[in-house]
């Protein structure tokens, strides 16, 4: 069918899709919050009383709406983490984040699901499960969920 | 076939922007919505169908992250990216298999957060016709004009599709776009892909859309007004637009006379007492209507002219507005199928088709119509 040899070739291509996605008036709730109080907001189930962060709509477990706002601490404890040696472009900023990075799931003081975010970078050897970690914002904030910086340990004798 | 029936339906409103709700909010209320309907919990839902797509979402597998908003924790929940009427189809081939009692079938999309064109540009071959920037409107276009030459269909006979369709929809609480408008507004309107004017196309909407099927003997336990399930048929055309004449809604007729069969039905024209169809652009509503043999091959055009798809006409189509007056992409094939139950049902109040006994729901999937889903409905 080929007699002759043609080149295999590629076609370079990227897709860029941009999108405006809503926080709703959940998430809406929780970055305006940080931004204005430095404060991090959840919502508790009426049917199981758990909480999460960040709050949504629906307790997927109990099927139900949740309404009941509640403030959860800016510390918690530290239930697992990892140390990332790749970079990621920001998909907000289009900037490479420097390596090495860290990601913390912390379950703040008054939450019952845990909250991922970035873990600051200055002595990974410091982290451990079980560590006390609070969250450190940014001087100047916009109403993000990167309006918090990181969380970092708590050193012995850290004011809370 | 055993027997099997909407038991319940749930629709949010359409709307350009939802920006209080995210899709998760969208697939609850639409979900919550159709429990309520069918005055049934969550616990006797056995399994979900979500009907999402990931370039809509902005999200990959964005089926997983409505799963706590469509109730489906704990339980089997599967996806279809395709209209809604093929979710629907495979939430019903999930009752039919005798594993499930019921399935809830959610489908739901925001089209105000990504951009149609880009988002439709990537439906198309990455080395061809993606790369000239081909979207739904001039790939759509390009059917309209193959179509309108070669039956000699006319500009002002696509506008009365949009003049009948927009006011429709006043009298559906759900629409969006709901409004008197005349031909020559559709003819003055922006040309946005010759033939195709603004007022041609439907709108970009936000909304989800829930259905809830059940096997007959849970359907007679939980309700007194099941709308059962007739007739069904699908078909799928080529995926290269150069590979169809796109002025011959082929697939369609092939999925329609599948339906018809199942359903008993001879003459679909007489026998259907109202249909909803997926009217994506004004043309459309004539080029499916002659697929669904309503009428002829390039009938279309006197079809919507002898005014007989009317609200009071012989055959009223989209009596709901239409697609015209909502978008939700694959939300909108599912939001025919509530519509149509609806009308089944008696409860149109203003819309309402006198004495509705058979009805047709239709959606599409793929660039101008290369899939059809045909439903027959009957109370
Ligand atoms: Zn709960």
């Amino acid at each position: 069918m080929f007699r002759k040899n043609y080149p295999l070739l590629t076609i370079s291509s990227e897709i860029e899709l941009p999108y405006n996605y809503s926080l709703g008036k959940y998430g809406g709730r929780l970055v305006t919050e940080l931004k204005q109080n430095g404060r991090i907001v959840g919502i508790k189930c009426p049917k199981c009383d758990h909480v999460y962060v960040p709050p949504r709509r629906v307790c997927g477990r109990c099927f139900i709406e949740m309404d009941e706002f509640v403030e959860v601490s800016n510390r918690g404890i530290l239930q697992s983490f990892t140390v990332v040696y790749f970079s990621f472009l920001d998909p907000e900023t289009g900037k490479k984040r420097p390596v090495p990075y860290g990601y913390g799931r912390i379950k703040l003081d008054g939450a019952d699901s845990e909250f991922l975010h970035f873990l600051e970078e200055s002595d990974f050897k410091k982290l451990k499960i079980g560590v006390t970690v609070e969250a450190v914002y940014n001087e100047n904030r916009v109403g993000s969920f990167k309006d918090i910086k990181y969380f970092k340990k708590v050193e012995d004798g850290d004011p809370s | 076939m055993e027997r099997v029936a909407i038991i319940g339906i749930g629709q949010t409103k359409y709307e350009r922007e939802k920006k209080g709700e995210t899709v998760s909010d969208l697939v609850f209320e639409a979900a919550t919505k159709a429990l309520d309907d069918a005055k049934i919990g969550i616990e006797d839902i056995d399994n979900v169908v979500t009907v999402s797509n990931d370039f809509w979402d902005g999200r990959t597998i964005s089926s997983m992250a409505v799963t706590d908003a469509c109730g489906s924790y704990g339980k089997n929940v599967s996806t279809v990216e395709d209209d809604g009427t093929f979710g629907a189809f495979y939430g019903l081939m999930r009752v039919l298999s005798g594993s499930f009692r019921s399935t809830l079938v959610v489908a739901h999309c925001k089209g105000s957060e990504g951009s149609n064109h880009l988002i439709t540009n990537a439906i198309f071959n990455p080395i061809y016709e993606r790369a000239i920037g081909l979207d739904s409107i001039s790939s759509s276009a390009l059917q309209a004009r193959r179509y309108m030459e070669k039956y000699g269909i006319t500009e002002e006979q696509c506008a009365l599709v949009s003049v009948k369709n927009h006011k429709n929809a006043k009298d559906n609480p759900f629409s969006q776009i709901a409004t008197d408008i005349s031909v020559e507004d559709v003819m003055n309107s922006k040309m946005l892909s010759d033939p195709i004017k603004l007022l041609d196309s439907s709108p970009i909407s936000d909304g989800a859309c829930a259905i809830i099927l059940a096997e007959e003997r849970m359907t007679k336990k939980v309700t007194t007004r099941p709308v059962w399930v007739k007739g069904i048929g699908h078909s799928t055309d080529a995926y290269n637009l150069g590979d169809r004449d796109l002025a011959e809604p082929d697939a369609l007729t092939r999925a329609a006379k599948k339906a018809y069969e199942m359903a008993g039905i001879q003459d679909p024209f007489r026998e259907i007492d109202v249909a909803e169809i997926y009217d994506a652009f004004s043309y459309q509503e004539l080029l499916w209507s002659e697929g669904l043999g309503f009428c002829e091959r390039g009938m279309g055009g006197r079809l919507i002219e002898s005014g007989k798809t009317t609200k009071k006409g012989m055959l009223p189509i989209n009596p709901s507005g239409g697609v015209l007056s909502a978008h939700p992409v694959l939300v909108a094939g599912l939001a025919r199928i509530a519509e149509i139950s609806i009308q089944l049902r008696g409860e149109g109040s203003g819309r309402q088709v006198d004495g509705a006994k058979i009805g047709l729901a239709h959606g599409i999937n793929g660039a101008c119509g290369q899939a059809h889903c045909v439903w027959i409905l009957e109370n």
